[in-house]
């Protein structure tokens, strides 16, 4: 089987870029390398993954300022081609800036940086990111993120709904969906948004951050495994 | 002129500027008198501290780098060092506590990427006054709130740390920062200014009023002037210094430059000297070309200026255009603003004019030391007398009160707001004894841990020094790791007052002896004196920040119970010591009696017992018993077990109840092994006469103790869990 190629693009102050890339490389055996935000070349990826970090500080608005990088203007085409694009903690947000998903993150409901294992249930794995998960299994992956309090107008929520773009939604240890689980007051307990066109995918939680069994899970293996299942089934 | 009255306001006396204007010819000119000033104050000169830091042990085999630079380094093995330091930021901290935290941090982790090290792990000694008291909410959470700001936009997680809470930090908090680094051996750097004519480079942020006087205001006691202090707090920006790390690393990694210094406390003042005079050479620059963000600048305030995120560096003349570009791929600016000379002056010109031109050696080197008088102190007498305190009726009430103690009680609502899992080395999480990163690629870990009891020191400082070393090293052995290096924080009142110099020496005198018994050496700290506010000291408060080495990272351990059936130990001795006990504080409001007493060989053995037993798979968890006693441990470790496992103890000690519930003797760790494990673990403490003793088992719902056949201590465990983890965010719930 040949290696699929990921490229991890570097915002200044992505901090995330180095453990996405390690993973992908060192863990899931890919073919990955680093794509410069000031460039204008995807390097032939079959996947792009914007890690999660503080691009440019989050300052003004986390992704804001992110989503004018040079490189954003491919990763638009790529995207629109249909090129997979995964987006995490700060790259769901420069996805979110740059209207590839819709809806906004606001801040966390009790006001702090929140940093901690999450359960996940799996809303829809028909996805490129979700085919090696099966619909409502919990998966435990870390957060940490200071906004990650997805909002989004009622219309836009009942068109998420009805085209079944949510994958991810916070719960218990039992697949419940509680406002007690939903850590950081998402509309719809809402962790892990897809597009209409099902090739890209933004969510709050780090797979990369739960994918060695030294640190405390594995299930955010399933997350890259789906990528490469998408693209060697055939 | 100068006169008294600008003596005064540099903090410099009449003797020390008379030694000024001998040692450089001259009368200074006022930016020469505040080079000299910040200096020469007790947080760049270490003036009062330096005769007695000399005790401490600072040579060993792995020991690459001992104190004096910007961290220490220690060698962990195949070709990689451990470059690490702790240092406090405790009056910025007090006076614009978000800003005082986050610079602090950032402070901490210049002082670490200087070395040509990539930081991987921060964590923070936090002291607070109580926090039934507003201000004390507030300040706490600022605090936190700016640790995490810093360190969670750099990408460095903050792995641990501890938090205190005393009377005695209300008008004076203490935040000490520590921060580890890996790098290759053959790949540090270090503050020289080499070779005649090559160009010394300014980057990062630009120069602001910020921080003036903020090294010297760390020098001096606090009055009620307070709020006019705000203005020498520095703020911080770390997305600039996330670039600078990115940059500096790549130009290091790249051998471009002959040296590099943070611009730290005191800015250019001390980076221009300090790396000529380790080089024994000059440097001369011009203020003009220093990036200025504010109009008007003196000479004065650009080389005072603490603004944040700068470094010093000098650069061969051949690569200075590659080292240029590297900067501005980061969106920096590199500007050469000087070079290196070989006069051993510094030179600084300003519109054309010469307007500093001074020996460096006298800066650096000549300031004078002093060997302060010492005196024991009056309030020792009265408050290690202990009268016997009234029998309780109630134990489960006293032990659900201690868990509801912030002292004792869950810190995840502070180690939840710091990303504390960045990097993806983070084996073990906070909260447990120590922190374990792994190294990827690697079989060993790196543990490391800070602790230090302020109520023993302030009863028995030389204890109180020893137990913070030995309870630092106990944390380490419950994760299985080996103590290799020390770094050391040692927080202070005013040292102008005799007792407070003796609280200090005898401390260090601890710490000394304990560092020597475990076989480790001190590779450098920070000591903090003047932590007075309105002529109150606080408690004396070394803090111990310790790395150890896990030496297979499969193989480490926590303190949660494990499995129903499990068979509980208890490594050491309960002795009857109940002085100075976090149970005597919070139950009775007595700081009082003799702290717990150590013999150092006894726990050093038993620390041995535990990393070995790790080592050979046969422990399953193991807690060190420290503040709230041998009960508080076990609901630990219930707490933090899978499923919130109770146990049934049988304790036969002859003394009284809550001397044995409660007293915090040392050297004791409570462990669980498999029952068919039990005799394995038996025969290696008999063979290495370490004392332990079977104490009960791991089963049901509750916490029970019995003493002696009665039944002392019978708890739901999620009933006092709640307790435990909701104490700390109860308090800044309720508005």
């Amino acid at each position: 089987m040949s290696k699929l190629r990921f490229g991890v693009v570097v915002f200044p102050g992505s901090n995330c870029d180095h453990d996405t890339f390690h993973v992908l490389k060192d863990v899931c055996g890919q073919d990955t390398f680093y794509l410069w935000h000031k460039d204008h070349d995807l390097n032939n990826a079959d996947c792009v993954v914007l890690p999660g970090g503080f691009s440019y500080g989050d300052y003004l608005r986390s992704g804001a300022i992110a989503r004018f990088s040079p490189l954003m203007k491919e990763i638009q085409e790529f995207a629109h081609e249909g090129g997979l694009v995964l987006g995490i903690c700060n790259g769901f947000q420069v996805l979110l800036e740059l209207e590839l998903l819709p809806g906004a993150m606001l801040r966390n409901k009790n006001l702090k940086f929140l940093c901690e294992h999450v359960h996940l249930k799996i809303e829809n794995d028909q996805t490129p990111f979700s085919n090696q998960g099966q619909k409502n299994r919990v998966l435990k992956i870390p957060i940490a993120h200071f906004d990650g309090n997805y909002y989004a107008s009622p219309g836009t929520i009942e068109e998420i709904k009805a085209n079944d773009q949510i994958v991810f939604r916070y719960a218990d240890q039992e697949g419940r969906i509680t406002e007690e689980a939903n850590v950081n007051g998402s509309i719809e307990n809402i962790a892990g948004l897809i597009n209409k066109q099902r090739n890209v995918l933004g969510m709050m939680p780090h797979p990369e951050r739960a994918s060695e069994s030294l640190l405390g899970s594995n299930d955010g293996r399933i997350i890259f495994k789906s990528i490469i299942h998408h693209f060697t089934k055939n | 002129m100068i006169d008294k009255k600008i003596l005064e306001e540099h903090n410099l006396t009449e003797e020390e500027y008379e030694r000024i204007v001998e040692l450089i010819g001259k009368e200074p000119n006022i930016t020469e008198l505040g080079i000299f000033s910040l200096m020469w104050s007790e947080h760049c000169s270490y003036k009062s501290s330096k005769a007695h830091l000399q005790k401490l042990p600072v040579t060993g085999e792995n020991v690459i780098q001992g104190p004096g630079e910007n961290a220490g380094i220690i060698y962990i093995g195949d070709g990689l060092a451990a470059v690490f330091k702790i240092e406090s930021h405790n009056h910025p901290s007090f006076i614009e506590p978000y800003q005082g935290a986050a610079t602090g941090v950032g402070g901490i982790l210049r002082d670490i990427f200087t070395m040509g090290a990539r930081p991987i792990a921060l964590m923070d000694a936090l002291r607070f006054g109580p926090l039934s008291i507003p201000r004390n909410k507030s300040i706490t959470e600022g605090v936190i709130s700016g640790i995490a700001g810093y360190g969670n936009c750099m990408g460095v997680p903050t792995v641990g740390g501890d938090v205190y809470f005393n009377e005695s930090y209300s008008l004076n908090p203490l935040v000490n920062a520590f921060c580890l680094g890996i790098c290759e051996k053959d790949k540090i750097f270090y503050a020289k200014a080499e070779g005649e004519g090559n160009p010394v480079l300014y980057v990062g942020s630009k120069t602001g009023r910020d921080g003036i006087h903020g090294a010297t205001m760390a020098s001096a006691e606090f009055g009620e002037d307070l709020e006019e202090k705000r203005p020498n707090v520095q703020v911080g920006d770390p997305f600039k210094e996330k670039l600078l790390l990115e940059a500096c690393l790549e130009v290091m990694d790249k051998n471009l430059i002959i040296g590099i210094q943070d611009m730290g406390a005191a800015g250019l003042t001390c980076s221009t000297t300090e790396m000529a005079s380790n080089s024994h050479s000059g440097i001369e620059i011009n203020l003009d070309l220093i990036p200025q963000r504010e109009e008007g600048m003196t000479p004065y305030e650009i080389m005072l200026s603490e603004s944040q995120e700068r470094m010093l560096l000098v650069a061969k003349k051949e690569t200075v255009k590659e080292v240029q570009e590297i900067y501005a791929k980061w969106d920096l600016d590199a500007v050469i603003v000087g070079q290196v000379t070989s006069d051993q002056r510094l030179k600084v010109t300003f519109e054309g004019k010469t307007v500093v031109n001074i020996p460096v050696q006298a800066v650096v080197d000549m300031c004078p030391l002093y060997h302060r008088e010492s005196k024991v102190p009056a309030y020792l007498e009265s408050q290690t007398k202990l009268d016997p305190v009234p029998h309780l009726e109630d134990y489960n009430g006293a032990l659900e009160k201690l868990l509801s103690s912030p002292t004792i009680a869950d810190k995840q609502w502070v180690f939840r707001q710091y990303d504390h899992m960045v990097q993806i080395n983070t084996a073990l999480l906070p909260g447990a004894d120590a922190a374990v990163l792994r190294m990827k690629d690697k079989k060993f870990a790196l543990a490391m841990t800070l602790d230090g009891n302020s109520l023993y020191t302030y009863l028995d400082p030389k204890t109180g020094g020893k137990i913070a070393v030995a309870e630092a090293c106990r944390n380490l052995a419950c994760v299985g790791a080996h103590p290799i290096g020390v770094t050391n924080c040692l927080n202070f009142g005013n040292p102008e007052k005799p007792e407070i110099m003796w609280q200090f020496q005898e401390a260090i005198e601890g710490i000394a002896e304990a560092c020597r018994t475990f076989s480790i050496p001190v590779t450098g700290g920070n000591v903090s004196f003047y932590n007075d506010t309105e002529g109150l000291s606080i408690h004396p408060t070394p803090v111990l920040g310790i790395v150890g080495l896990v030496r297979d990272v499969d193989k480490s351990s926590s303190p949660g119970f494990k499995n129903t059936g499990d068979v509980i130990f208890l490594i050491g001795n309960n002795k009857n010591e109940i002085g100075g006990s976090e149970y005597l504080k919070f139950i009775w409001e007595l700081e009082k009696g003799k702290p717990p007493q150590i013999d150092l060989e006894e726990e050093k053995k038993a620390h041995g017992l535990c990393i070995d037993a790790i080592e050979k798979e046969l422990i399953l968890s193991a807690h060190d018993i420290s503040e709230g006693g041998l009960a508080v441990c076990i609901a630990e470790c219930a707490f933090l077990g899978n499923n919130r496992l109770g146990c049934i103890l049988h304790l036969k000690d002859q003394m009284r109840s809550d001397a044995l519930l409660f007293g915090e003797s040392q050297s004791r760790i409570i462990v669980t092994v498999r029952p068919e494990n039990k005799d394995a673990l038996i025969n290696l403490a008999q063979g290495q006469n370490v004392p332990i003793e079977e104490i009960g088992i791991t089963d049901g719902d509750n916490i029970t103790i019995h003493h002696n056949e009665k039944k002392i201590i019978d708890l739901p465990v999620q009933k006092s869990y709640l307790i435990w983890k909701r104490a700390i965010p109860d308090h800044f719930k309720a508005r």
